[in-house]
């Protein structure tokens, strides 16, 4: 698609500046923690040496220690976003279709959103158990609300112009979704999902560190516990990691989405 | 078909509309009939919510009457009819998210054209409007009177023998519309196409139409019916006339007490406010 009008990072210039820029950040604040580390006698309990941590993460993938909690957290987060995204993205739709239904519900789904999530863990945790039962029930009272509310919006803004156009034309109902309403809603709908999917995963991963058998965060409370700080700063950093690729992989989503 | 017979043949239209959070019926169109010869331009003029937007709609099966009989060509309107109208809307109507010759192409994809026709109706339809060289643009990209220009290329590409526009250069600023009109009278004259066109403005009703439907407001209906005896294409000369002012004048006259009926109504019923809105 050609570009219209100006978007955030529009030249190509801005944007590989942008990124130099980034990496910049990053590189400081690696010198800082490697500063602090070895050379302002901050102790190593509380912030482990940088190359020893970045040892103990490669060794944890080469070892495949990582692959039991990664697989754990991933299918937690993935059962819970994609379970949100089907019934968000339905009950969106549904409340969409009625005038009434969106006037009363969208202010009440706004201020349930509005509720930190975690305080429901505990409840989760009696009745679903520490495993993973409770981290998906978790993720999915995070993610539910932003697709649905964000579906709800893009349907309701669909302008009623094109609709009447594509009537006056002879659209079939299935022209008019193909043709119609996803490309119009689509953009609107892939960054609830985005939200979702990153607000998931990020309550997925608090649940893990809180009360849990397995899963990524479970091992950065395990090994918080065992007083291994470089561990523990290890498995924080491949978190991180796998959130940014997360991200990034949305973020590619998010772009196709636009585009068509 | 006879060729005697009207393209549209409008009886005693009335549509009611209920508004939400309001008991009484709000009557947006009274007892409106009209006949509209085959390769005529008919424009409908009126105060705000004189329903003159819902005869099109009604017209063109966007919306049913209450009461009353619309036919197209001899036929009963019960829907869309997209073989024998197009539509043009207020701006805006185009997809933003395909190109403008896409934008063409999707009505008579719609309508099961097949692909290479589907694309050699849309260039020669662009090239009618002058807009060849932005096939392959975004409407985004495109000032207001080149969107409408392409919208009415998408109507011209569905190759209709009615095309009804709704205020298509409402939107606009008045040397576009003027330019837009003149291309509007010359094009339309080359292709014989029945007409019917909403509009608010007196000039362009003057200077486009063979005929000007005149709205009373509250409850609208058609008031009055004036002819323009002006042969197509209307020459730019023809807005600096005598005749032109005269007819201006006219319908100035029988619109203005409307006008302000309805502002007047206004300030006294908060009803009128809303019904504004269902024009």
């Amino acid at each position: 698609m050609i570009l219209t009008g100006a978007k955030p990072g529009g030249t190509l210039f801005m944007r590989s500046s942008a990124v130099w820029v980034q990496l910049l950040f990053l590189a400081i604040l690696l010198t800082l923690w490697y500063l602090a580390a070895n050379d302002w006698n901050v102790p190593a309990l509380l912030l482990p040496e940088p190359t020893g941590v970045f040892h103990r993460a490669v060794g944890l993938i080469a070892d495949g220690e990582i692959v039991e909690p990664l697989q754990t957290t991933l299918f937690e987060a993935v059962t819970a976003f994609l379970t949100s995204a089907i019934l968000g993205i339905a009950f969106g739709y549904f409340l969409s279709t009625s005038p009434f239904m969106t006037e009363v519900c969208d202010p009440l789904l706004t201020s349930i959103n509005a509720i930190p999530a975690i305080l429901f863990l505990p409840l989760f945790a009696l009745l679903f158990g520490l495993g993973s039962g409770s981290k998906i029930a978790l993720g999915i009272t995070v993610s539910f609300f932003p697709i649905t509310l964000q579906t709800l919006a893009a349907f309701t803004n669909v302008d009623k112009v094109h609709i009447r156009a594509a009537q006056s034309m002879g659209a079939s109902a299935g022209h008019m979704i193909r043709y119609v309403l996803l490309p119009s809603t689509l953009p609107v709908i892939v960054a609830g999902l985005r939200m979702g999917m990153v607000l998931s995963f990020l309550a997925i991963i608090g649940g893990e560190t809180i009360a849990s058998f397995a899963g990524l965060g479970h091992q950065v409370a395990e090994s918080s516990q065992a007083m291994d700080a470089e561990l523990m700063y290890a498995w924080i950093v491949i978190v991180i990691t796998v959130s940014a690729l997360l991200n990034l992989g949305l973020s590619q989503l998010e772009k196709l989405g636009v585009r068509s | 078909m006879q060729s005697n017979q009207p393209a549209i043949q409008a009886r005693h239209l009335s549509q009611e509309f209920t508004q939400p959070g309001s008991n009484t019926p709000f009557l947006a169109l009274h007892e409106a009939s009209i006949d509209i010869a085959r390769g005529e331009l008919v424009s409908l003029i009126g105060p705000s919510g004189c329903g003159k937007s819902t005869l099109l709609n009604i017209m063109g099966g966007l919306a049913k009457p209450t009461s009353g009989t619309i036919s197209i060509a001899g036929k009963p309107v019960t829907g869309p009819s997209p073989k024998e109208v197009a539509f043009v809307f207020q701006e805006n109507a185009l997809f933003p998210w395909n190109t403008i010759i896409e934008n063409c192409d999707i009505g008579m994809l719609f309508q099961g054209v097949p692909k290479k026709e589907r694309m050699d109706r849309a260039r020669q339809s662009l090239e009618a409007v002058g807009l060849s060289e932005f096939a392959n643009h975004y409407p985004g990209q495109l000032s207001g009177g080149m969107r409408q220009r392409a919208a009415l290329a998408r109507a011209l590409s569905l190759e209709t023998d009615i095309i009804l526009m709704d205020e298509p250069f409402g939107a606009l600023d008045e040397q576009t519309r003027m330019i837009l009109g003149e291309d509007l009278s010359v094009l339309l004259a080359r292709t014989g196409k029945t007409i019917v066109f909403v509009t608010h403005s007196l000039g362009e009703a003057v200077f486009l139409s063979d005929r000007v439907a005149v709205f009373s407001a509250r409850p609208g209906t058609i008031k009055a019916i004036i002819d323009i005896d002006e042969p197509h294409p209307r020459r730019p000369d023809f807005v600096t006339s005598d005749k032109f002012a005269g007819l201006r004048n006219t319908l100035y006259g029988m619109l203005h007490d409307e006008i302000r009926k309805t502002l007047s109504h206004r300030v006294v019923s908060n009803a009128a406010a809303d019904g504004g809105r269902a024009s």
